[in-house]
This record gives C-alpha cells, sequence and structure tokens, in this order.
C-alpha cells in the first residue's frame, strides 16, 4: 500500500471524521438515535480503517494489544461500577435516580457513565476481534522461528 | 388479505427455513455459520416487524400524537443482535482453529479425521 | 442492608470479578479472585435460599424501574435451589482447577480460563435470578458463549470441532427459545414472567400461544441434551478440560431443566394450551427413551469420559420423566434427583480428572488395571458408579425412590418397571469400569502413575462423600426439594 497515496491522504482525512462522527453518535444517544454500541463500532472502524491503510503493525502501535485488552475489561468495569454506585448510594442496582441531585440529572448521570463503558468495551471487542483474526498468520509465524 | 398483512411473517419463516436448512445440509463449517446468520436474523425481523405502525411516531406523551410505534423490540433485538455477532465471531475464530488443526473446513472430511482418531487414543493438536 | 440487594449481587459478583481478572493476568492472582468471588457467590445462594424458603418470593427491582416495565429479579425455593448447586458446585471446582487446568490449558490462557469461567457462573445464576424472559436469552447466551470457550480449550483438536458443533446446536436452541418468546410477547405485550403468566390465562386457546410453546420447549430441550436433541453432549464433555467438563455436568444442563420447569409449570402452565395438547406425554415418551437408548450407546463407548456423558443424557430423562408426570411427587422427585445427580455425575467428573491428569488419556485402554494403579480414585469411581445405579445407601437411591413411589402414586405401575430396567443397564456401563479398572491388567507401557495430586482429588472426594451423605440422610434434601415442588405447581394450579 506504500503507493497509493491517494488511499493514504483520504484516510488521514477521513479518520478523523470518523471518530468525531462516533462522539456525535455516543452523546446524542441522550436525545435521538445513537448510543455506546453504535459508536463504539464507529470508532473501531475508524482504527480498523487505519490498519487496512497503513497496515496493522502501524495500528498496533497506536493502539497497542494490552491497551485493547485493558480497556475491553475497563468498560465493563465501569458500567458495572455505576451499578455498584448506586446500590452504595441507596438505590437498587444501576438505579440512576439517586446518582444526582434530582431524578432528571440522576438518569444523564448514570446513562452517560454506562453508555461510556460500552463504548469502551464495544469499541475494544471489535479491534480485540480484527486484531486476533488479521494477526493471526503473523503472530503463528513469528512464534515459529 | 391474510396472505398480504401477514407478509412478514412468510418473510420470516421462509428465512428461518432457508437459514436451518443451511445449516443442516452444507458440509462448509463457514456456509454453516452463514445460515446460522440467517436463522437468527428471522428472528429479528419477527420482533422488529410488529413493532412498526403505520403512521405511528415515536412513544413521547403529547397531545398531538395518537399513534405509537413500539420502541422496545428494537432494544431487544439491539441486545439480541449483539449476541449473534458474538456467535459469529467465535463461531469463525473456532473454524480457523479447525482449519489450522485439521487443515480442512469441510465437516465429512473432519469427521472421517475424527474416526481414525478414535482408534489412535491420544491425538494432541500439535500433532505430538 | 446489603442483604436486599442479594438478588442482584448473586450476577454481579462473578459478572465484576471476569474483567478484574482480564486486568490482573496472572494465574495465581486470577485463581484466588475467582476462587472468593464463588465462595461470595454460594454464600449470597446460601441466604437467598434461605429466605425463601422462610418468606417465598424475592423481587428486586432493576434500576428501581416499576416491575412490570423494567427487569425484575425474581427469586423463590426454586430458583434458589439450582442457584445453590451451580454456585457450589463452582466453588468445588476452583480449588480443583488450579492443579486440574495445567496440564490441558496453556499457561498464558489460565486467566482467560478463570474470566470464562466467572463468565459462565454469572451467566447461569443469571438465568436462574431473572424474572425477565429476554433477559432470560442474554444470560443464557452469556453463558453458553463462555462455554464454548471453554471446551474449545480442551487439549485434543477434537475439542474444537465438539466446540463448534455445541455452538452450532446451541445458538439454534436459543434462537427457537427467542422466537417463542417473541410469539408470547406478541400475544401478551410483556417480557415480565410473572405478568406474562397472568396474562396469559386470558389470552385462551390461541396458536400463537402454542407455537410459543413449542418453540420454547424444543429450544430449551435442545440446551438441556433431551434424548433426541443431545447429539452436542457426549463430544463437548469428552474433549472439554476435566474441571470444565465436571462444571457443565453438574450445573448447564441442570439451569435449563429449571427453566423447561419455570416455562412449562409457571408460564404455560395455568393456560388451556397446556392442558389441552400432550405436552406431559410427548415429554413421557422422549423420557423413557433418555433412559434407554443412551444408556445402552453408553455401554459401548469405549473412553471412561464419553461413556459418562452418555450416561448424563440417559439421567436427563429420569429428571424430565418426573416433570412429566405433572405432580408435586413427580416435580419432587425431579428436584431430588436434579440435586443428586448433579453431585453424582459432578463427583465422577472429577475424580475422573484426576485419572485422565495420571494416565494421559479417559480410554479404557489407559484405565486398564486402575483400581492397582489408582485404588483411591477407583474406588471413588465405583461409588459413584452405585450411585448413578441408585443403589441403596447412595444419593442416586433416594431420587429414584422418589421417582418410583411418584409413579406409584399415579398409579403408573409400569414406569416402576421402566425406572428398574434403565437401572440396570446403568448397572451394566457401571460393570463395564469396573472390569477394566480391577479385572485387566495394567498397560505395559503404562508408569505407575500414583494418586492424583491433593488439590484435586480432596475436591472430588468431598463430592462423593456428598454423595453419600445425601443417599444416608436426606432429611434436608427432600425437604428443600418438596418446597420447590410446591412452589413450581402452585403456580400450575392457578386458573383464572
Amino acid at each position: 500500500m506504500r503507493l497509493d497515496i491517494i488511499l493514504r491522504v483520504i484516510a488521514k482525512l477521513l479518520i478523523p471524521f470518523a471518530l468525531v462522527f462516533g462522539l456525535y453518535v455516543q452523546f446524542h444517544g441522550d436525545y435521538g438515535p445513537g448510543g455506546g454500541f453504535q459508536a463504539g463500532v464507529i470508532v473501531a472502524a475508524a482504527v480498523i480503517f487505519y490498519a487496512l491503510i497503513y497496515g496493522l503493525p502501524a495500528a498496533r502501535r497506536v493502539v497497542p494489544d494490552a491497551v485493547v485488552e485493558f480497556l475491553l475489561a475497563f468498560g465493563v468495569l465501569l458500567y458495572s461500577g455505576v451499578g455498584i454506585a448506586s446500590i452504595l448510594l441507596g438505590g437498587n442496582f444501576l438505579d440512576y435516580f439517586v446518582l444526582g441531585a434530582d431524578p432528571v440529572s440522576g438518569q444523564h448521570r448514570g446513562i452517560f457513565w454506562v453508555e461510556a463503558g460500552v463504548l469502551i468495551t464495544v469499541a475494544a471487542v471489535m479491534l480485540k476481534i480484527f486484531y486476533v483474526f488479521a494477526a493471526r498468520k503473523r503472530d503463528a509465524g513469528e512464534a515459529g522461528q | 388479505m391474510t396472505l398480504a398483512s401477514h407478509f412478514s411473517y412468510w418473510v420470516t419463516v421462509l428465512l428461518l427455513m432457508v437459514g436451518l436448512f443451511i445449516v443442516i445440509a452444507r458440509d462448509n463449517l463457514i456456509k454453516k455459520l452463514i445460515g446460522l446468520g440467517i436463522f437468527q436474523t428471522a428472528v429479528y425481523l419477527l420482533y422488529i416487524a410488529p413493532g412498526k405502525l403505520i403512521g405511528g411516531v415515536a412513544p413521547i406523551i403529547g397531545g398531538q400524537f395518537a399513534v405509537y410505534s413500539n420502541p422496545l423490540p428494537h432494544v431487544l433485538i439491539l441486545t439480541a443482535i449483539v449476541v449473534g455477532v458474538a456467535t459469529l465471531a467465535l463461531g469463525l475464530a473456532l473454524v480457523v482453529r479447525i482449519k489450522e488443526a485439521y487443515g480442512s473446513i469441510d465437516e465429512d472430511e473432519i469427521l472421517a479425521m475424527d474416526a481414525r482418531d478414535d482408534t489412535s487414543p491420544v491425538a494432541d493438536r500439535d500433532g505430538s | 442492608m446489603l442483604t436486599q440487594h442479594f438478588p442482584a449481587l448473586l450476577v454481579v459478583v462473578p459478572l465484576v470479578a471476569a474483567p478484574i481478572i482480564v486486568l490482573a493476568r496472572h494465574a495465581l492472582a486470577s485463581w484466588l479472585i475467582a476462587l472468593l468471588a464463588t465462595a461470595a457467590s454460594f454464600g449470597i445462594a446460601a441466604v437467598l435460599l434461605d429466605q425463601t424458603l422462610a418468606d417465598g418470593v424475592i423481587s428486586y427491582a432493576m434500576g428501581s424501574w416499576e416491575i412490570p416495565l423494567g427487569i425484575e429479579y425474581r427469586i423463590d425455593a426454586a430458583g434458589a435451589f439450582v442457584a445453590l448447586i451451580v454456585a457450589g458446585m463452582g466453588l468445588i471446582a476452583m480449588p480443583y482447577s488450579r492443579v486440574g487446568i495445567a496440564a490441558e490449558v496453556r499457561s498464558e490462557e489460565h486467566y482467560l480460563y478463570y474470566a470464562l469461567m466467572m463468565l459462565c457462573l454469572a451467566g447461569l445464576l443469571g438465568i436462574l435470578v431473572t424474572g425477565d424472559a429476554f433477559n432470560l436469552f442474554v444470560f443464557l447466551e452469556v453463558s453458553s458463549l463462555a462455554t464454548y470457550v471453554l471446551i474449545a480449550m480442551g487439549r485434543d483438536r477434537r475439542a474444537l470441532v465438539a466446540a463448534y458443533q455445541y455452538l452450532l446446536m446451541g445458538t439454534i436452541g436459543a434462537t427457537l427459545y427467542v422466537l417463542g418468546v417473541g410469539l408470547l410477547y406478541l400475544e401478551t405485550g410483556t417480557l415480565n414472567l410473572a405478568d406474562m403468566a397472568a396474562r396469559l390465562v386470558s389470552v385462551g386457546d390461541s396458536r400463537g400461544v402454542l407455537a410459543a410453546l413449542a418453540f420454547i420447549t424444543v429450544g430449551i430441550s435442545l440446551k438441556i441434551a433431551l434424548f433426541p436433541l443431545h447429539l452436542w453432549l457426549p463430544n463437548a464433555y469428552a474433549y472439554a478440560p476435566s474441571p470444565v467438563s465436571a462444571f457443565l455436568a453438574a450445573t448447564a444442563t441442570k439451569v435449563s431443566i429449571y427453566v423447561l420447569m419455570r416455562y412449562f409449570f409457571t408460564i404455560f402452565g395455568p393456560t388451556e394450551v397446556f392442558d389441552a395438547r400432550a405436552t406431559g406425554a410427548i415429554l413421557l415418551g422422549l423420557s423413557l427413551a433418555a433412559m434407554f437408548v443412551p444408556a445402552i450407546v453408553a455401554i459401548f463407548q469405549h473412553d471412561m469420559k464419553r461413556l459418562l456423558a452418555y450416561s448424563s443424557v440417559s439421567q436427563i430423562g429420569y429428571i424430565t420423566l418426573g416433570i412429566s408426570m405433572d405432580s408435586v411427587e413427580g416435580l419432587m422427585a425431579s428436584a431430588m434427583h436434579l440435586f443428586n445427580h448433579a453431585l453424582t455425575k459432578g463427583g465422577l467428573f472429577l475424580v475422573l480428572g484426576g485419572v485422565v491428569l495420571r494416565c494421559r488419556g479417559a480410554g479404557f485402554d489407559r484405565l486398564a488395571g486402575l483400581g492397582h494403579t489408582m485404588p483411591m480414585a477407583s474406588f471413588a469411581m465405583v461409588v459413584g458408579g452405585l450411585s448413578l445405579i441408585g443403589v441403596p445407601g447412595s444419593a442416586g437411591f433416594i431420587s429414584k425412590w422418589y421417582l418410583v413411589s411418584a409413579a406409584m402414586h399415579e398409579g403408573q405401575w409400569w414406569l416402576v418397571g421402566a425406572v428398574l430396567a434403565s437401572s440396570l443397564l446403568a448397572v451394566i456401563y457401571v460393570w463395564r469400569f469396573v472390569e477394566v479398572a480391577y479385572f485387566r491388567a495394567p498397560p505395559a507401557d503404562h508408569p505407575a502413575p500414583g494418586e492424583a495430586p491433593l488439590s484435586m482429588f480432596l475436591p472430588a472426594l468431598a463430592m462423593i462423600v456428598a454423595c453419600v451423605y445425601f443417599g444416608i440422610d436426606a432429611t434436608w434434601s427432600s425437604d428443600v426439594a418438596m418446597r420447590v415442588a410446591e412452589v413450581l405447581m402452585s403456580s400450575r394450579s392457578i386458573v383464572q
């Protein structure tokens, strides 16, 4: 792909927009269609796009495997952390009403952090799946040498 | 017109049968997973189609709206899609490993190799 | 008070443990976390069983949403009883796993093994505690996906094919279940199980409900491995790592049986559809077939793990036989056998795991002369085998006794004969092991293996001893099983 200058330039232009669009979908989830699942996939797609154009090793330098594995566990912890926080604040598990001063702000705060957890986990899982499949032969070759 | 009004159900049933047939009749492990995907997708349709009412709007309480579409099936199916993706990813990962271990993704060939393995008790994955 | 959150915490504790284990990565640390989380789940399940036996149903509103609208966690004596079995088996399997997986799973994958065990546990417990039909599907898939990976971790390459086949069958089963739930949702407009049951009564004899009953029965039967739908089970149990075989044999099918009981008696029980169609008769026929055909297949196996797996399919027949009787006595026998068979088969697979470790295989040629080379393990296997047969003084006897007396209570004398005949088949397949272990010379290349390591043998021994204990003093288990049966039947009899 070294000589495909058009692809490389277009990718450089598009990837920031894809990431911002991912964030838009994430935060728009409060008011319209959107949310962590979709946003996570878009964010992961941006990184996968990068990997397709610049090669897997380049993508793995930007988002290393260890980071991906950390994030996919961290997102789940963030999600369940909200649930446990609401138990500590005197509500039921995942009770957003107790998270803020009034129920509406509590709902906002709760869903914000839960969706953040979903975004992180979904993006990380999608990347992990891509990395594992794409690097299968490469890693096996390295291990064999 | 019951045939037309039940259109989505006919499609659902058709897709279910097609998907299940592929799972049963194909030997290629990847094709089986594709059939499984179709089978699952048919069920998504069963949920989604009745949720939409023609002329219905999002269920926001307000005087000017009278007919609401049901958003719940969409949320359920979003979850089911995620489950389906996870299943497919895991299935494909297994097929990759099977291909590495057996050198084939054809079920008949693999079962034939297994039948040979059964006569020699210890058959490690890396052939040792 | 923390106890009021126990229905949620039962699932949350193992679910949170899984990502923590992935973050920890270290094999010993992840084992400790898994052990702690399983112990916590077991404690919570014990408290919940105690509470449900005293107060009846415990209901918990997830996120404090009003109950028929939000997801409800709802646990009664039946759910808590099975939860105790599942968490208890997890607690036995955890100390066992430390050494048990060392030979079968690559060391850099150990933390993943524990994380997956936690997810599997969370999924199984979630099925038992949730009061929402769709949430149940999600937990079913959480546990199933974890299970597929756990099976694929087996050393033999056939584990991969077994996991793949289970993935196909399991996904078809779960999808059929969702299909049934979708039809029920279309009929009633609710996904809350209690609410659904109340609304179904007024729906009447509808074709949609009938289709839902059929789909859910077939879907869950696939997960149970009820006789003609059992094809995934033998290979999955045979090639999975030993602790996984033991854990699954004692829990996964049992949880699915609970789901079937729940749907038959709580959801469809009060409807006309259930009474009008011959659901019980169909289940009776399948149960009888399950009691005989896989037992005969088990006799002709050449591998102890596969033999035990086919025996599992056969024993499931006894449990569903009790369900098909549609009486408190029958259900009580089912609940008893669910518990006793979990003890017996879990114990047998645990003992066998130690043997496999030492003999490098579970084929009969590897096990020959086991009675001399590993006398303790071999004796434990025989005791477990006696419980499979149902010899007096073993747990298996108690549940078969209740099953037989339930049949007599119904006036179905021929069922008594069927249970006895099927037990004779069990005698034959257990004898196969005795013959191999005690009357054959050890293979020539066999290095004197010695007993299994203590960390593996002690949990296995604990299960086998429990097997004998509950065969001699069955007061606790029969009391709880009676309550379970009463709870399930009470929802069955509510008509209008």
